[in-house]
């Protein structure tokens, strides 16, 4: 029983990174109808932020791990990886916004494939470690609990889990209650029918890249603060992941996207604590492949008709 | 199609067998080159069905690459000797454990094709990929086909007839088969699929048929790699693997089979060409990242085609439909 609790506190906080980047990915779908491949590339962009910044902002708050300190690294994070994606969808998506879907499905693995490659020309293929930017430490469970006790609970998972709600609760008040949120909903809904309602169709797109790219980047520190060891293709597994758990919960369905993440997350902590860690791929797959076939449309989501 | 594609493939054939009588005087690095551009383009014509002619987007052709290679060589360390030791023999087996793999990858294909039945673009694109991820997964585990120790011992059968013949068969076979009556269907699907249901072609057959024929040739492709390096390992089929394929089949243009094999050519040299990047003092210095690792140039090449010319070098009108 311990050690099934045990088990759902590491899905959890592994579900939450997926759930953070779960959301690009289900968000661009919303806007663009197209799987922004390098999505996954955007989140090791943010870990990397975070490796480099984080030693010189921390010298600003004097020198130790500190709250504020790791705050600062994760908006600096976030607000870097908002640009990366406003510059990769302009420089790569926009042009071929006519095309066929192929035409930008190829130019998103390219990207993608770009990023990692020139990512370990760049920053080194083997794993970099992590500055400690907020101390992580096991919890300690009163004795008093009894077999709970036994336990173990870190700081970051609690972290991980913590940040991720707040930042799910932020993207809900901005989708729902901005008149940016309001358009990207609208252009979701119906494009032709948005941009005649005056809704800028290029500003929109903008911006929910900004903000599936922020939360892929504040998913890349979490990470980071959790498994303190990053390399360039780290963000090839997270994103695929992450990819199942928007398709398990719907995709463009934005709940969907944070409950498939959590939901993925826990499967894979139950199949690496009972079955065997070298399944969890192959079985993370192997969910992906049986949604598609049962109910394409997801969790959460709702089937659409072809239209002719 | 030239006129007589019959009596073609037989005179490629005798020309592959008379060539293959001169093999033991080329250089044993131009020859390691030169097979390894007759199973890209077994693997790079074969892609093509599926994703040029058929308009399906497959990522995991390595996979169906890895089933040949592994079922072939694990039949050729089991039961490679007990037909006797004869030339004729052992030729003979050698031939049939290349069937074997290609059949078992067809097996395969099939399983992937069903789901392609109900999914198109993006969705296919990962779940093939999740196939792929899925067969090195199995493999990994398989404790009689290695696992992650790879698998080696196999006898250098494949040699410079074995690998073209079976190079102008795929293309021939891909041919034929996209310029038959029967094939049009192929390219029905690829231009509309709710047109060509809506006018009685059986969709499904046609996109199940692609995946099969495809991965048949893929796995013997598979099988000549393995019989030629005489060692594999599962990291060697992964998704990165089949990139390179989807890269040659864009790069010719997809559903144009000479481009393809072209674009194969290609890209088995280019690597090669660029690996000695050291003798070119020439080459500007900002340049040198980017031809020292083959991925960077790989995407960036990609990115900019689908920018400036998404039919890729050879293909022409394949791109006709409008963003739905």
């Amino acid at each position: 029983m311990i050690e099934f609790l045990q088990q759902l506190v590491n899905g959890l906080a592994q579900g939450s990174i997926y759930a953070l980047i779960a959301l690009g990915y289900t968000m661009v779908y919303g806007v663009l109808r197209f799987i922004n491949f390098a999505h996954g590339d955007v989140y090791m962009l943010g870990a990397f932020t975070g490796l480099y910044a984080a030693p010189r902002l921390l010298q600003a708050f004097g020198g130790g791990p500190s709250l504020s300190g790791a705050i600062t690294v994760l908006v600096v994070a976030m607000f870097i990886c908002a640009i990366i994606g406003i510059l990769i969808e302009r420089l790569c998506y926009r042009p071929l916004r006519e095309r066929p879907r192929l035409t930008v499905l190829i130019t998103a693995i390219g990207v993608s494939l770009f990023i990692e490659n020139a990512g370990q020309y760049a920053f080194g293929a083997e794993p970099k470690s992590f500055p400690e930017i907020i101390s992580d430490r096991a919890i300690e469970i009163p004795e008093s609990l009894g077999a709970l006790s036994t336990l173990t609970i870190t700081i970051g998972q609690l972290i991980v889990i913590g940040v991720t709600l707040l930042l799910l609760i932020g993207l809900r008040a901005t989708v729902l209650h901005t008149r940016l949120g309001m358009a990207m909903r609208a252009l979701s809904f119906n494009p032709l029918a948005a941009s005649l309602m005056g809704v800028n169709a290029d500003v929109v797109i903008s911006f929910t890249f900004a903000l599936g790219s922020a939360l892929a980047g504040a998913a890349g520190i979490l990470t980071s603060i959790q498994q303190p060891s990053i390399d360039p293709l780290m963000g090839v597994n997270a994103g695929l992941k992450a990819f199942v758990a928007a398709v398990l919960g719907g995709i463009g369905n934005i709940p969907g996207a944070a409950l498939g993440g959590v939901l993925i997350g826990l499967l894979e902590a139950l199949v690496v604590g009972y079955i065997n860690p070298t399944y969890r791929d192959a079985i993370v797959f192997a969910v992906l492949i049986l949604i598609l076939l049962l109910k394409p449309s997801g969790l959460l989501g709702k089937a659409e008709g072809e239209k002719v | 199609m030239t006129g007589r594609p019959k009596v073609l493939l037989l005179v490629t054939l005798v020309a592959c067998a008379v060539l293959s009588s001169f093999a033991d005087e080329i250089n044993p690095y131009y020859y390691d080159v030169i097979i390894g551009i007759g199973i890209n383009i077994i693997l790079a014509a074969s892609l093509n069905l599926i994703n040029g002619y058929t308009g399906q987007f497959s990522l995991g052709h390595a996979g169906f690459m890895a089933v040949g290679a592994y079922s072939s060589a694990w039949l050729s360390l089991t039961f490679g000797y007990s037909f006797g030791l004869g030339t004729f023999a052992t030729t003979t087996t050698y031939f049939l454990t290349l069937v074997a793999g290609g059949l078992m990858a067809a097996l395969v294909g099939l399983a992937v094709g069903i789901p392609s039945l109900r999914l198109r673009g993006d969705y296919l694109a990962i779940v093939t990929l999740g196939f792929n991820e899925i067969i090195k997964g199995i493999i990994q585990n398989a404790e009689p086909l290695g696992a992650q120790r790879g698998l080696g011992g196999m006898v250098q059968h494949t040699n410079f007839f074995w690998t073209f013949a079976f190079a102008a068969l795929t293309v021939y076979v891909v041919l034929s088969l996209v310029h038959s009556t029967y094939g049009s269907g192929f390219l029905a699907v690829r231009d509309d699929e709710i047109a060509a249901e809506a006018m009685g072609i059986n969709t499904t057959k046609y996109k199940v048929l692609a995946f099969v024929v495809g991965a048949f040739f893929a796995g013997v492709a598979g099988g000549l790699y393995a019989h030629f390096k005489q060692f594999i390992h599962p990291e060697g089929f992964n998704f990165l693997r089949s990139f390179d394929i989807v890269v040659m089949v864009i790069l010719g243009g997809m559903g144009s089979t000479v481009g393809v094999c072209l674009a194969a050519v290609l890209l088995t040299i280019l690597p090669e060409w660029l690996r000695v990047v050291d003798d070119y003092p020439w080459l500007p210095e900002w340049l040198r990242p980017i031809t020292e690792n083959r991925m960077i140039l790989y995407s960036l090449l990609l990115i900019i085609l689908m920018l400036t010319r998404p039919q890729g070098l050879f293909g022409a009108e394949n791109f006709r439909r409008k963003a739905a």
